[in-house]
């Protein structure tokens, strides 16, 4: 930085753009952790629940009749796939959260004194934290599920998995940091998030397949972002893959791996360019 | 060149104009005193310098740099401890100060330096290791303007840094000041403790409904007013008829400008004179009239004075009347981004 007066004590010697950036988000993501790790509850309450999910879920339909679901599939394994995608959005879900704090304590206002190469490392540091967040929830839910014999995906699968988890923790992160922008509070917030929650898990394949549901909810579910998440990891969990190979048999046609895929990655993409405006404008 | 310019600033909160188009400069290192009581506008004044606000109209220039078009670039030379400490309680006040640090773009080792020497000058080691939220008031200004000096910035900007705070606090935070304005860092402080700003400030302004109303250092705004201020008490109570008596007396004498009546005070006699040698006339008058004094104690006016001359009412009862006024909930809606 340049100043036109050169009377003072020097500021620090310039390191580039990218150093700096690099600097500033790490120090934010850092104090993320710092939190997380001092106060652990959100993340032993967000592994237990989908673990009971999982467990008593699981055990509920144990006695099905053989043959019930798709490919007589047993009812825990099925289950498996929507319960470790519900975490990972049930986590990212909540990724506004600490962003809504800050700007209700005025925290936020102490980085924005500063000189910030980009106030988007605020966003990135959010990011960040949330999908290391989501991604090691969704793997102790995955390594559970393998102990009590609801089996493993393959090297591939289990690629396969992060993909899609990574694309969905992207997609309502996003939608989540705007939403801490845009609504007045966090009572708003977790408002939004209670409501949103369980009406996107039940109009979903998480918990039955769409040969279940009557016409008008397999619709609805297999519009669902979650379900185009869910049906990929269940392949990935049912044997060889094959992305081109039809994961969901939707009321208005097939849907292979790819297009699932496809979807996430445009939902993502589309939801931060949607509140990339409100960001712009909130940290201009 | 001035570190701070302001021009015709502006800034409206809804229906509420908060600024009315103040103008301030302050000059390279000096300990500058924004004095007003609450709502007078300095909050508002030090948010749009620290660039967390944008004012509707004027010109904001900060260490030679346009505000308004190069933010990042004034952030840089500026330090802000605000009024209201924001801090994660959960991470000890070293934490704090490194995250600090880091936004600032610091190297780890010149970072570690400074808040090795900040810990000295601010006296925080026995307890800057342990978690921002067991900290008292004194402790956390102590952090917030040890983040605010983290990167040697050359003009400091404080809202009200001594309210509410410990004695110990307090003097170590003035020491700090005064050092830093003797290293050559400019320093900005608003207040509404007329000895606060008394006691550090080399200039000031009175701030009072979104306008300065008084400029200078604190002696010139005191001699602009002229006039010395004499407290007489013939008696420990007198009576209305007494006082009476004695202010047409007194009136008439050489070198006295203003008699006035201080019912509140059991009344007793506020005179404005010319100087010292008044006294001795006035002894001179109550002595020929056989008056008894009780009490007669001569004084230099006081910035409360000047703030009375500008706006016809003392600090204290402006403070009073602005009480139950403000809207907190409002306030904090719009400090929200």
């Amino acid at each position: 930085m340049t100043s036109p007066v050169a009377t003072i004590p020097s500021r620090a010697t310039e390191q580039g753009p990218l150093a700096d950036l690099a600097q500033e988000t790490l120090a934010l993501t850092r104090r993320l952790f710092l939190q997380l790790v001092r106060r652990p509850s959100t993340l032993i309450a967000g592994i237990l629940q989908p673990l009971i999910w999982l467990l008593l879920f699981g055990a509920l339909f144990s006695n099905a009749p053989e043959g019930l679901l798709p490919g007589g599939m047993g009812y825990g394994r099925f289950l498996g796939a929507g319960v470790i995608v519900f975490t990972a959005f049930s986590g990212a879900l909540n990724a506004g959260l600490p962003l809504m704090f800050d700007r209700e304590f005025g925290f936020l206002n102490r980085l924005l004194v500063a000189p910030l190469r980009s106030r988007r490392s605020i966003v990135f540091a959010s990011v960040i934290y949330i999908t290391s967040l989501s991604l090691l929830q969704s793997l102790a839910i995955i390594g559970t599920s393998a102990l009590i014999g609801y089996g493993w995906p393959s090297a591939a699968g289990l690629a396969l998995v992060m993909l899609t988890l990574l694309l969905l923790v992207f997609a309502f992160t996003a939608l989540s940091l705007g939403l801490a922008f845009a609504l007045p509070g966090h009572i708003e917030l977790i408002a939004v998030i209670f409501v949103a929650n369980l009406p996107l898990l039940f109009a979903s394949t998480a918990l039955a397949p769409l040969s279940f549901m009557p016409i008008w909810l397999s619709w609805l579910a297999s519009l669902n972002p979650l379900t185009f998440a869910i049906e990929p990891i269940r392949a990935a969990y049912a044997g060889p893959l094959d992305l081109g190979g039809v994961m969901l048999e939707a009321p208005y046609g097939a849907v292979s791996g790819y297009q699932c895929l496809s979807v996430l990655f445009l939902l993502a993409v589309g939801l931060f360019l949607l509140i990339s405006p409100l960001l712009n404008r909130k940290l201009a | 060149m001035p570190v701070i310019e302001l021009q015709q600033i502006e800034k409206s909160y809804g229906p509420v104009q908060a600024l009315k188009g103040l103008s301030l400069t302050v000059p390279r290192g000096c300990l500058y005193g924004l004095l007003g009581p609450n709502g007078a506008g300095k909050t508002t004044t030090i948010r749009i310098l620290a660039t967390l606000l944008e004012p509707d109209a004027g010109s904001v220039k900060v260490a030679g740099l346009d505000a308004l078009r190069e933010p990042r670039a004034v952030r840089c030379e500026l330090g802000y401890v605000a009024q209201e400490v924001a801090i994660d309680k959960i991470l000890t006040g070293r934490e704090m100060l490194q995250l600090q640090g880091d936004l600032y773009h610091l190297r780890p080792a010149e970072r570690d330096a400074r808040i090795a020497d900040l810990i000295d000058r601010l006296g925080m080691e026995s307890w800057l290791d342990r978690r921002c939220g067991t900290y008292s008031g004194g402790m956390r200004r102590r952090l917030d303007l040890a983040s605010g000096l983290l990167h040697k910035p050359q003009l400091l900007v404080l809202d009200e840094p001594t309210v509410g705070l410990d004695i110990e606090s307090r003097s170590v935070i003035w020491e700090l000041l005064r050092e830093l304005r003797l290293q050559g860092t400019t320093v900005l402080l608003s207040s509404h403790y007329l000895e606060e700003v008394e006691a550090l400030a080399d200039r000031m302004a009175i701030i009072d409904d979104g306008r300065v109303i008084a400029e200078g250092t604190p002696d010139q705004l005191k001699q602009r007013l002229g006039g010395d201020r004499v407290t007489l008490r013939v008696r420990e109570f007198s009576n209305e008829a007494e006082a009476e008596q004695v202010r047409q007396l007194l009136e008439p004498v050489d070198g006295v400008r203003q008699v006035v009546v201080n019912r509140a005070q059991g009344f007793s006699l506020n005179l404005v004179v010319d100087g010292e040698q008044v006294l001795s006339r006035l002894r001179e008058q109550l002595d020929a009239a056989q008056l008894p004094v009780f009490a007669l104690a001569q004084s230099r006016p006081s910035l409360d004075d000047v703030y009375l001359q500008a706006t016809g009412r003392t600090l204290m009862d402006a403070e009073l009347a602005v009480v139950g006024q403000r809207d907190a909930k409002q306030e904090r809606k719009s400090s929200m981004r």
